[in-house]
């Protein structure tokens, strides 16, 4: 295979059918893989994983998913016996099915040298990092011939041969020169394609690939799905793992969903997915924001049935957020945010005047479920001529000779939400910088509240920097870790003068307890750290709010708390939001307009879903396809 | 663990530094010439010197002077670091570069090398030599601090509190100074050691603390005559460095750890 | 298989679904571009070299400098240290006659720019005490000092890495041993050491001579003495590369390819772990060269360090200046030559992460805390101290 064939085929999808024939499902004569009653626990602890059981049949592909903690990685490495010294496996049943008809090799009674002969051989094993899976001081190829060299008796010429036959089938371009290459030359996708080579080197019946595709670009992540899908039709059976259940909905015929350690729910894709039994499937079912409409709720106690309240000046007993998003968010954040009274007015609802200029259209999308409605909402909105809080004007900047961000304009207005989509190197957080002044622009310049922004020098700035805030994905790494969260959010709020009930009050309005102020953020969980970070960003009471991917490092379910916590509050303080994202599932759900950017420059824009129903640029299209989603198997058509 | 043992081992030392007579009761200093060359005994627990003086006693009582001297040649070793550290992270981008290339200099001046200069300058003594241990080990404070502070002043925190509409000076004592102080205590207990080591060695060749001074060094430079026939008078003194340049090392590790895992 | 879904979710059906279609062209288009000659491959790293090399020559100008102004600080007539320092009651003919000799009665300008142009063409001055050229002095005494501080390094990266490998791999109890054995072993003074040594080894047992004699014997002693104290740094920083590294994704990668644990070892372990201890050789020779003052002195072996405090102490001032640069040149060309080795084994030291061949930055944090996760658990696996 060449480098040159169709370029314009880099981001297709192949059609794949989870329910093919190949895949016959667990009435399957031998099972391939065989667990019952799994258990793994470290030292004295408690089990990691709890009494799983679930069988792979040969050829067939299984998906594994679960949030982070769910002991699905640790279920992959007990099946290659990696759990490590101090870990206690116990199955009543671990079988593989062995190649030749000899019955089946018990996984339990292993010697740790048939194990190595087991590894690499039998089960291949796709890891989770594809960024730090290969070692970084050695060529690639050899990482691959390692596992030649360790099963076969090939001489080091015939492994080089046949180093590049993997890596071409694994679909490497120019497989003879990636082979002396060392990983930090390679793209991400061509590392975990790398990986995969490694792993199917001895045509491993099964394949464990655990999150193969996660921290990758949506087109190389579909790139991915593609060739393992291969994989599986020429008969390779694959457990795949994964926290995604987009990206397992795409392969998948089976699949397992884990919670705490054990299996709560098991059956064929379509049917967990379409009718999920278990509470637990269908909140993290319902958390998928992809074809959520703008303004629902995506987890389980819906905001939207609530009755909308406009921020008026009065102090009013508004449905706090805290109420909506307080209730089973991951079990350490209800432990510590506990119980939160309703009726303590939120501050911000009793905001400053100046913020219920335009409450009208902050109210339409949320009595509006439908997307169609919310479209024209949003489409009266700025026909009545709304207040723009932020205007961005020719914007370029250029790293070297690469224009980082090219010709880039748009306006944001009062309480309305502006999506930003683009993949990986897009100049989507160059755009975000610009905004927040954080880099000179070397062209255009940006607007805040009609006055210059960009333009002015930071000590004229300064003053003004607290009508607009900014969120970022790592929320832990921008609080200072010697301070307590009452001291960051004190700190915020009108310049470390402000007392505790402000503090106390600012975190009830993002869903949290008062005794998470005496907190250091790095004890809390990733959702508790981004809602300190929102309450810290909205202390100055900001017009404008920058969230840069603020829920890409988080589980699905927590995600989706986030996502309501935000369209609350924007619902209730009336304020703007640019809201940079990879997710177009994320973008669709939070924005009332959207941009899509590449190579630095807007490709599309217009309201989000004119730009969804009818993609005008080839690059959308592309986009959209790649981009893996659950409703395409959710859809009646497919079931046959 | 290992953090209770070097702490205690430090206290014990750091009581012998301040009162010396609650453990050795006696003067380090007298002289009793029909007890010398005596092996160590219950009477002299590390025996005597060729003078007759009590080894253990001198041991103990020189734990001051030899505390005192590692942890000021560290302190003149940070100060100086912190100085030269802190123009270099933070002043513009020439200050930096001056200040770098300068402690390159310094650098080319391997180990004890600097010290030496010093004290052909300065001549030697306790104050030179401590000075001069101070100085040797600056250039390689300085570089640490140095990069501390870039790692600061670059940390997503700081931007935060400029996107919030922080002055500098606010964002300087409330946030990159506090941070690049939390790391010096334990540089500083890590150096403490070496410095101790470093001095002693110094006092050993007759540069720095003199006999009869009963400075740990200067005890091992006196029994270097008799190394052969009575070990007891240079084994003791370099067990004592020994055991507070590693107890003062381990706890600096250990207070390391527990920063990196909290 | 059909088109699977379509509608609004804008699903590209039909063109082209083949499954054996590969999309890897977006792959590709992030990687770099190999240009194929050696020369052009490798003139980043020439580049630096030859920065590196000016470098030197800058900072040797600057040692030189600092070290002549620095003792013209010293106090008192430098013809009378010449003539055997203040107590030689010398006569004021032949004080004047001292300073013509030595150029001490030109101004401090000329005076400095001679210095620089002896310097430049490799004269060092004479010895005040030892009336012999210091070129000289430093000829006869350089190659015992560097000899010994060789044979130091290579039997401190020995023991280091044994130790280290050792305490990796055996278990709990050999964790605890091995790293308090570091820590203390970089504790212990030179000095002690070597008393210690040679009242086991030459004074009760008797199989090595306590003064350094010529031949390969009298070179064990000094070499151990050096080694153990830096064997004990460089141990610690082995052994955290080494448990970095056994800890990493990439050796469980390795580990699920059927790999052992001493494949893991030797393949993949060893060379991580070997990049930070390289980084510190320079430093380590420096602290040989200190040592080096120390030990010759006990053992009576003759060397730079032996004769640097013999200048010390005499203020032998021309020969401590040259020494002193001479010990700088050497210093400077290891940590380059040391510098270069690490950008050879990892050509990612020193590269500038430019905006296009960086990882995504979305994600890296769920990467990151993953990683971490297995790092923590590998780590129980591995067993390091508690």
């Amino acid at each position: 295979m060449s480098g040159t064939e169709g370029t314009k085929g880099a981001h297709e999808l192949v059609p794949i059918s989870p329910g093919s024939p190949s895949a016959a499902g667990p009435q399957h004569a031998t099972p391939l893989l065989d667990v019952r009653n799994l258990m793994v626990r470290f030292g004295r602890g408690m089990p990691v994983v709890n009494d799983i059981s679930f069988t792979i049949a040969p050829g067939e592909t299984f998906g594994l998913v679960g949030e982070s903690g769910s002991g699905k990685s640790v279920t992959s490495r007990a099946l290659l016996g990696l759990t490590g010294s101090n870990a206690h496996v116990a199955a009543t049943r671990l079988t593989l099915a062995a190649a030749a008809a000899d019955g089946v090799l018990d996984l339990r009674q292993l010697s740790a040298r048939a194990w190595r002969g087991v590894r690499g051989a039998r089960v291949g094993y796709v890891p989770q990092a594809a960024l730090v899976g290969l070692d970084p001081l050695r060529p690639v190829g050899r990482e691959i011939g390692d596992a030649l060299r360790l099963h076969t008796k090939l001489s080091p010429v015939e492994r080089r041969a046949e180093v590049s036959e993997l890596l071409a089938a694994a679909g490497v371009p120019e497989p003879e020169l990636r082979a002396v290459q060392r990983p930090y030359e390679l793209s991400g996708g061509l590392r975990q394609r790398v990986l995969i080579a490694a792993a199917i080197a001895l045509r491993p019946s099964l394949l464990i690939a655990d999150e193969p595709t996660t921290a990758l670009d949506a087109s190389v992540q579909a790139g991915i799905l593609n060739l393992l899908e291969r994989l599986r039709q020429n008969g390779t059976a694959i457990l795949l793992i994964s926290h995604d259940l987009s990206v397992v909905s795409r392969l998948a015929s089976r699949v397992a969903v884990m919670q705490h350690g054990a299996i709560v729910e098991t059956g064929p894709t379509a049917r967990v997915l379409d009718a999920p039994q278990h509470p637990y499937t269908r909140q993290l079912v319902a958390a998928v924001p992809t074809n959520r409409p703008r303004g629902t709720s995506l987890a389980p106690q819906s905001i939207a049935a609530a009755p909308a309240e406009s921020p008026t000046p009065a102090p009013s007993p508004s449905p706090s957020p805290a109420t909506a998003a307080a209730p089973g968010e991951s079990a350490a954040d209800a432990e510590l945010s506990g119980p939160t009274p309703a009726e303590p007015p939120s501050p911000a609802a009793t905001a400053a005047p100046g913020e219920s200029a335009g409450p009208a259209e902050a109210v339409a999308p949320a009595a509006s479920p439908t997307p169609a409605a919310a479209g024209s909402a949003a489409g009266a909105g700025s026909a009545a001529g709304a207040a723009v809080v932020l205007r961005a004007h020719g914007l370029s900047r250029w790293f070297g000779d690469r224009a980082a961000v090219d010709d880039v304009s748009f306006t944001l207005e009062r309480g309305r939400t502006l999506g930003l989509v683009g993949e990986s190197g897009s100049g989507k957080t160059t755009v975000a910088r610009l905004v927040l002044a954080l880099t000179a622009p070397d062209k255009g310049d940006v607007e805040l509240l009609g006055q210059p922004w960009s333009a002015l020098p930071e000590r004229e700035r300064r003053p003004n920097r607290r009508r607009i805030g900014a969120i970022y994905q790592d929320a832990l790494s921008s609080f200072d870790p010697r301070l307590t969260v009452g001291q960051i959010l004190s700190d915020a709020a009108s310049g470390g003068r402000s007392s505790r009930t402000d503090v106390s009050a600012l975190l009830h309005q993002v869903g949290l307890s008062a005794d998470v102020a005496a907190q250091r953020p790095r004890f809390l969980s990733g959702g508790q750290q981004q809602r300190v970070a929102i309450a810290r960003a909205l202390a100055p009471r900001p017009d404008v709010l920058i969230c840069d991917e603020p829920v890409s490092s988080l589980d699905v379910s927590v995600q989706a708390r986030i996502l309501d916590l935000l369209d609350a509050l924007q619902r209730e303080l009336g304020v703007a939001y640019l809201f940079i994202t990879h997710d177009l599932g994320v973008a669709r759900h939070m924005s009332d307009d959207l941009l899509v950017m590449r190579a630095g420059r807007i490709v599309e824009s217009g309201p989000t879903e004119s730009v969804f129903a009818d993609p005008r640029e080839p690059y959308t299209r592309e986009l959209l396809a790649a981009a893996p989603q659950l409703s395409r198997l959710a859809e009646p058509a497919r079931s046959r | 663990m290992t953090v209770v043992i070097s702490l205690a081992v430090l206290v014990f030392l750091v009581v012998a530094a301040v009162w010396p007579d609650l453990i050795a009761p006696g003067d380090p200093l007298a002289i009793h010439p029909l007890d010398a060359f005596q092996p160590p005994s219950a009477q002299h627990l590390f025996g005597t010197d060729e003078s007759g003086r009590d080894i253990f006693t001198r041991v103990i009582h020189g734990t001051r002077a030899s505390l005192l001297i590692g942890v000021t040649a560290t302190a003149i070793g940070i100060g100086l670091g912190l100085i030269f550290g802190l123009l270099a992270g933070l002043g513009p981008r020439w200050l930096d570069f001056g200040t770098t290339r300068l402690l390159e200099v310094m650098f080319a001046f391997p180990g004890l090398l600097l010290a030496l200069l010093f004290i052909v300058i300065y001549g030697p003594g306790i104050v030179t030599s401590t000075i001069a241990v101070g100085l040797s080990t600056a250039p390689g404070y300085a570089r640490l601090i140095r990069s501390q502070t870039l790692q600061v002043r670059d940390a997503p925190y700081l931007e935060a509190a400029l996107v919030l509409g922080r002055g500098s000076v606010f964002r300087l004592t409330r946030h990159l100074l506090p941070n690049v102080a939390g790391t010096l205590f334990v540089i500083a207990t890590l150096g403490v050691g070496q410095s101790i080591v470093w001095a002693s060695a110094l006092s050993y060749l007759g540069l720095g603390a003199v006999p009869p001074s009963p400075e740990w060094g200067a005890m091992l430079s006196a029994g270097r005559t008799y190394i052969t026939s009575f070990w007891w008078m240079t084994f003791f003194p370099g067990l004592f460095i020994v055991l507070s340049a590693a107890a003062a090392t381990l706890l600096g590790r250990g207070l390391q750890q527990r920063k990196r895992s909290s | 298989m059909g088109s699977a879904g379509s509608g609004k979710s804008g699903t590209v059906s039909g063109s082209g679904g083949n499954v054996n279609t590969v999309s890897y062209v977006s792959d590709a288009l992030d990687v770099h571009e190999h240009p194929q000659t050696w020369l052009a491959r490798n003139a980043p790293l020439l580049r630096w070299l030859a920065l590196r090399l000016l470098g030197v020559v800058f900072v040797l100008w600057a040692v030189s400098t600092i070290t002549f102004f620095a003792i013209r600080l010293i106090p008192g007539d430098p013809a009378e240290a010449i003539l055997g320092g203040p107590g030689s009651q010398a006569s004021a003919d032949s004080l004047a006659a001292a300073r013509a000799e030595y150029g001490l009665d030109q101004p401090i300008g000329i005076q400095y720019l001679s210095f620089l142009g002896r310097l430049a063409v490799g004269n060092l001055g004479q010895s005040y005490a030892l009336h012999q050229s210091v070129a000289s002095v430093i000829g006869e005494n350089l190659i015992s000092t560097l000899t010994l501080a060789l044979a130091a390094l290579i039997l401190a990266v020995v023991i280091a890495l044994g130790l280290a490998a050792w305490s990796t791999r055996g278990g709990r109890a050999a964790a605890a041993i091995g790293s308090t054995l570091e820590v203390v072993g970089a504790a212990v003074p030179h000095f002690w050491l070597a008393i210690l040594a040679i009242l086991l080894f030459s004074t009760t047992l008797g199989w090595l001579p306590p003064v350094s004699v010529a031949g390969p014997a009298g070179l064990v002693l000094p070499a151990l003495v050096l080694a153990i104290p830096l064997a004990g740094f460089l141990g610690q920083v082995m052994r955290e590369g080494l448990l970095d590294a056994l800890s990493s994704p990439y050796a469980l990668s390795a580990r699920a390819r059927g790999e052992s644990e001493s494949g893991v070892f030797w393949r993949h372990a060893l060379k991580a772990a070997a990049i930070p201890a390289i980084g510190l050789t320079g430093w380590a020779f420096g602290s040989l060269i200190s040592g080096a003052v120390v030990v010759e002195t006990i053992f009576a072996r003759p060397g730079l360090g032996r004769s640097l405090l013999a200048a010390v102490q005499g203020r032998d001032v021309p020969l401590v200046v040259g020494i002193v640069i001479v010990v700088a040149l050497v210093y400077m060309l290891v940590t380059t030559a040391t510098d270069l080795a690490e950008r050879i084994i990892d050509p990612r030291v020193g590269r500038r992460p430019d905006a296009r061949g960086s990882a995504p930055r979305r994600n890296t944090r769920r990467a990151r805390t993953h990683a971490h996760k297995d790092a923590s658990r590998s780590r129980t696996h591995t067993e390091i101290e508690p």
